[in-house]
């Protein structure tokens, strides 16, 4: 009798935790501009404790970038979006290279941009988006004293594990297609393997830092 | 035909090859790329050796709070000419806004150096009178890359002169001063852009193609005076049936 009792109560914990544990896989995914408003925030915390200035803290913060920022990217519909045309007639192996250079690029871009921090603000405008939208722009502004406010949009697409930014729109140029025409021009002089050569080599030779890094003014 | 005139032909003869040396216009909007191309060699060149070396000093010589206010100084000239422009274009209440702005900064801000119109929630304009053609329904025309005066449509260089015009610095007495005040405005502008420039430093494969076409995107966000739609095409699908990369 009272194994029975056992495994009954045993069964139903077993089955209260299922269902929370259900649900909580089945939660609605984090809005977009609450995702984007989190990190913004938490990355700029961490660039006042830790601003970039050997190249030891630049490796630290490139780690740092992979782990808590990547994630929130789909890289691959980046790649596509900046390759345009050619990305139809690239083979799957082919694609996978370009991604992952594209995807080195953009994180030393994205590097690079943070060390050029210097206590701008962050504001973010009201997100407007329907229910039901798969592809939303959250807007944010960077004030910077002396200077024309920069808009800084990102484009995110609602996918299986969250949104995801599939491109940054900095004063109304798109990241992804400016690098379209270049891109291209270097699929017809080198074909796509070239491209594929001359991403890695750029990658390859951006291992320091630049030679004139400001001081702080 | 004497020898002046053959002499001018045969250039205009190679800057005409120049342009159509590429065989397939890497942009539709650029078919005077060869010459286009070499006009930026030379200004490369000169921002390399001129221009950014001076935005480098400038930007590490001088503490923050004096590029702050010189930066609202110029900035505060330019309300002026974003005024008239906003006018031009039918948006009244725009104008009033830059001219209200330009107003409270000249006096309350110290002659422009500090920008409490911002503050006070009076939003900063970008117009120019390139923007207004268009507005006006003046197609753009073809890139031209001019010495100096960097790339721009052909709508938006014949708009220059204009934006000279309505730029207070061009009315300082004595050229001596003026000059000083026109370098000034480009050493600012291009310690500006030092940021971008090390934030992509070695990662752009054409500088050329890069600018112009940042360039595109950003007269087309302009004129827009917002966010027009960008289109998110899909190249999914038809993966190489023969393997082949080119």
């Amino acid at each position: 009798m009272k194994q029975t009792m056992m495994r009954r109560w045993l069964a139903a914990c077993l089955a209260l935790l299922a269902l929370t544990w259900g649900a909580a896989l089945r939660a609605e995914p984090k809005a977009p501009d609450v995702l984007v408003k989190e990190i913004s925030d938490e990355v700029i915390e961490r660039l006042k404790q830790r601003p970039i200035k050997t190249d030891a803290d630049m490796n630290e913060w490139l780690a740092y970038v992979e782990q808590r920022v990547l994630p929130h990217f789909d890289f691959e519909r980046m790649t596509m979006l900046a390759v345009g045309q050619p990305w139809r007639q690239a083979t799957p192996e082919q694609r996978k290279r370009l991604t992952q250079e594209f995807k080195t690029l953009l994180v030393r871009t994205y590097a690079n941009a943070l060390r050029e921090y210097r206590d701008e603000k962050l504001e973010f405008k009201p997100l407007r988006m329907a229910p039901g939208d798969k592809t939303v722009r959250v807007s944010s502004m960077v004030i910077r004293p002396g200077s024309e406010p920069i808009a800084i949009d990102y484009v995110m697409e609602l996918k299986g594990d969250g949104w995801k930014v599939f491109d940054v729109v900095v004063a109304g140029v798109s990241l992804v297609t400016s690098y379209r025409s270049t891109f291209g021009q270097e699929i017809q002089a080198k074909g796509i393997d070239g491209l594929i050569q001359t991403l890695a080599e750029k990658n390859a030779h951006g291992e320091t830092m630049p030679a004139d890094t400001a001081k702080q003014g | 035909m004497n020898k002046k005139t053959r002499a001018i032909a045969a250039i205009a003869a190679c800057v005409a090859m120049s342009g159509c040396a590429t065989s397939q216009p890497s942009n539709p909007k650029d078919p005077w790329e060869g010459f286009n191309r070499a006009m930026f060699q030379v200004n490369d060149a000169l921002d390399t050796v001129v221009i950014r070396p001076a935005a480098v000093v400038y930007d590490n010589v001088l503490p923050s709070p004096v590029k702050t206010g010189v930066g609202n100084f110029f900035s505060n000239l330019g309300d002026l000419g974003n005024a008239a422009n906003n006018l031009l274009q039918g948006k009244p209440q725009a104008a009033l806004n830059d001219l209200v702005r330009f107003a409270f900064n000249s006096t309350w801000g110290l002659l422009g150096v500090l920008d409490i119109a911002s503050e006070a929630g009076l939003p900063k304009h970008n117009e120019d009178f390139g923007q207004t053609l268009a507005v006006w329904g003046v197609g753009d025309g073809p890139y031209l890359v001019l010495p100096l005066f960097g790339g721009h449509n052909l709508r938006d260089t014949a708009a220059l002169p204009v934006d000279y015009y309505s730029d207070p610095t061009t009315y300082v007495e004595g050229d001596a001063a003026k000059y000083s005040f026109k370098a000034a405005e480009i050493v600012v502008k291009r310690a500006e852009l030092l940021p971008a420039d090390r934030a992509t430093e070695g990662q752009i494969i054409d500088k050329y193609a890069h600018l112009r076409d940042v360039y595109f995107q950003r007269r087309n966000y302009l004129i827009h005076d917002g966010n027009p739609p960008i289109e998110y095409e899909d190249f999914n699908g038809n993966g190489a049936s023969n393997g082949g990369s080119r």
